[in-house]
């Protein structure tokens, strides 16, 4: 049995194991060995099942989303506002126009701040405990529940000023994409080789010059990809809407007025009692999916690829 | 730079910001109830009667459900990607988390209105109450929306977060480790759990608090299924409420100083826990992965 390259030796509280005729050790060895091969396959068996118990389902429910959007989607949910109440047709032209106008002031707002707290975590800010620190607040911040930056935003510009707006919306979803961006512009960053920036620095080129030219000119397509997927994640953020943008059926281009927005619309259609806006909301869903999908594929697409591969 | 320093200390500042002015805003409720507020049961709007314990319990059930339902399923998943998966279905089962991880919690909750609450309703309902009803957890009419679909529809959220984490975790245990283990003549999975799992236990843990911190403080999808009901019932088929779903369902009608105040004084105590359970995950996760940023997170 001594050549069985499973052998294992007995639990120290067997000490009597040992002392026992060789037979009866051979016996244990045979025994144990079996165990062992059991719960490996067990256990092997085991992951494979969850992962399958996990992938189906999720699979599922997404090509559930998609079919179901698919099939209730036509040209008037591009070009029609909300039909009354009851009467069927309509579309979601006003929200994804407001969506847009929103997500466009909170870009504005949260991309450049982003990136250049991102610039300063990678560049600057290497090894210093600030960084650190800012680093850790940033990911802390990820995780807080949109509803509470929502309530927040209310409390600063929609209770002084008495009225919802689009304006105090957009502010809402700019405050969740800072710590987003910041932290994808420093992972990007962090890709570029050190060595393309001590040939910059090594030329007499000054340290914001190398960090502008060199540093963020070749981990540029990786940020902006990561401020794609940030844009992707927040267009789909409806808590934080609740209580700024609110949410209008009509028309509306005003940054001082209620606006409309993808997922507002789609909350409040799928908890109506009325079908054809159920329809509505599964084709607003599947808007939002294809914008998460392409953000999603770009990234992995632009992290796998040139100067970026290899790293994270 | 002193430019670049700024918005990275505006991090700090939007901490600060969101602490003072909701602590600002609930001062309210924050004197008139101290810490009372949260060990009272009560919630009447129309009388004045404020307590936050329901949503806190709601909160509590429907995070911890949702936690042992996903956990388990997680590590195997993880495990999976990261020790026995063949490498080409590596990329495309981590692209399909990546995914679902980045999909709207109101996509989710649209799918949980339409598909979960049927099903939840006319098959798995009564299936559990068939042959659970023994724990008396199954008691009362089953609407199909509850602490149970609201639990269910959690775990399938933060699912691939926390799957996804641990596998980042599992992949930077170094290779010569599960070398070494393997040299030593143990079985795969012995390999896995001496070598792997042992080393990237922090980690995971990590890992799953940070699925908690997610499942305390999500809104739509919970608010769409949980039934919002201001009760602690025994039943996980009662309809409740959760800290979040509170504030999305009621803020908008709230009338009266008190009840908004109430409201905000519920959203400062959701932030403070969410950045407490966040901060601590994010330590144990930084402790095995040292800093480089999980995807999917």
């Amino acid at each position: 049995m001594s050549t069985n390259p499973f052998h294992a030796p007995p639990p120290p509280g067997d000490s009597a194991m040992l002392a026992q005729p060789p037979d009866h050790k051979s016996q244990w060895v045979r025994f144990n060995t079996v165990r062992r091969y059991l719960v490996n396959h067990l256990i092997t068996g085991l992951a494979v099942l969850s992962t399958v118990l996990v992938i189906v389902p999720l699979v599922a429910i997404l090509i559930y989303l998609i079919y179901m959007g698919a099939s209730s989607l036509n040209l008037d949910f591009f070009t029609k506002i909300p039909a009354p109440v009851g009467e069927p047709g309509g579309g979601m032209a006003n929200a994804m126009l407001g969506s847009g106008v929103v997500l466009a002031l909170a870009s504005l707002i949260g991309v450049p701040v982003g990136i250049a707290a991102g610039v300063y975590l990678a560049e600057f800010g290497r090894g210093k405990l600030l960084a650190g620190a800012i680093r850790f607040t940033a990911d802390v911040l990820n995780g807080v529940p949109s509803i509470v930056m929502g309530i927040s935003i209310y409390a600063l510009i929609v209770k002084p000023q008495q009225h919802f707006s689009a304006f105090a919306g957009g502010v809402a979803l700019a405050v969740m994409m800072v710590p987003t961006i910041a932290r994808t512009t420093e992972e990007m960053l962090a890709t570029v080789p050190h060595a393309i920036r001590e040939a910059a620095l090594g030329l007499g080129v000054p340290k914001w010059r190398t960090v502008l030219s060199v540093s963020l000119k070749t981990a540029s397509p990786g940020i902006i990809t990561g401020c794609m997927l940030a844009f992707a994640r927040v267009a789909g953020e409806t808590a934080p809407l609740l209580f700024t943008a609110f949410g209008n059926q009509f028309w509306s281009f005003k940054l001082t007025e209620p606006i409309a927005a993808l997922p507002l619309q789609i909350y409040v259609y799928a908890v109506s009692p009325y079908d054809e806006w159920h329809r509505l909301a599964w084709a607003g869903s599947l808007v939002l999916i294809v914008m998460i999908m392409v953000a999603v594929t770009l990234v992995r697409v632009y992290a796998s690829r040139g100067v970026l591969k290899g790293a994270s | 730079m002193g430019g670049m320093l700024l918005c990275g200390l505006s991090i700090f500042g939007i901490v600060v910001f969101i602490l003072t002015i909701l602590t600002v805003n609930s001062k309210l409720s924050l004197t008139q109830f101290g810490l009372h507020f949260f060990v009272h049961s009560g919630w009447d709007p129309v009388s004045g009667d404020f307590g936050a314990l329901p949503f806190i319990a709601g909160t509590l059930e429907t995070s911890l459900l949702a936690l042992a339902m996903a956990v388990p399923l997680a590590l195997g998943v993880a495990i999976f990607l990261s020790e026995l998966c063949p490498a080409k279905l590596r990329a495309p089962i981590s692209f399909v988390t990546e995914l679902l991880a980045a999909i709207p919690s109101v996509v989710y909750g649209l799918w949980a209105v339409f598909v979960l609450v049927p099903l939840m309703r006319d098959t798995l309902g009564p299936l559990l109450y068939k042959y659970l009803g023994w724990t008396h957890l199954f008691e009362g009419y089953n609407f199909g929306v509850g602490i149970l679909t609201a639990s269910i529809i959690l775990a399938i959220m933060i699912l691939p977060i926390i799957s996804s984490i641990t596998r980042d975790i599992m992949l930077a245990v170094p290779t010569s480790q599960r070398e070494a283990v393997l040299a030593l003549g143990a079985t795969r999975w012995e390999m896995i759990r001496t070598g792997v799992l042992r080393n990237a236990r922090i980690g995971i843990v990590g890992a799953v608090i940070l699925g908690l911190g997610r499942a305390l403080g999500e809104t739509m999808a919970v608010t769409m299924v949980i039934g919002n009901h201001p009760d602690i019932a025994k039943s996980l088929f009662a309809p409740g409420y959760t800290l979040a779903s509170v504030i999305a369902n009621e803020f908008s009608e709230a009338t009266g100083d008190m009840y908004l105040s109430a409201l905000i004084e519920i959203g400062l105590a959701l932030f403070l826990v969410t950045v407490v359970v966040n901060a601590i995950a994010r330590a144990l996760v930084w402790a095995v992965t040292r800093g480089t940023p999980a995807r999917a997170s």
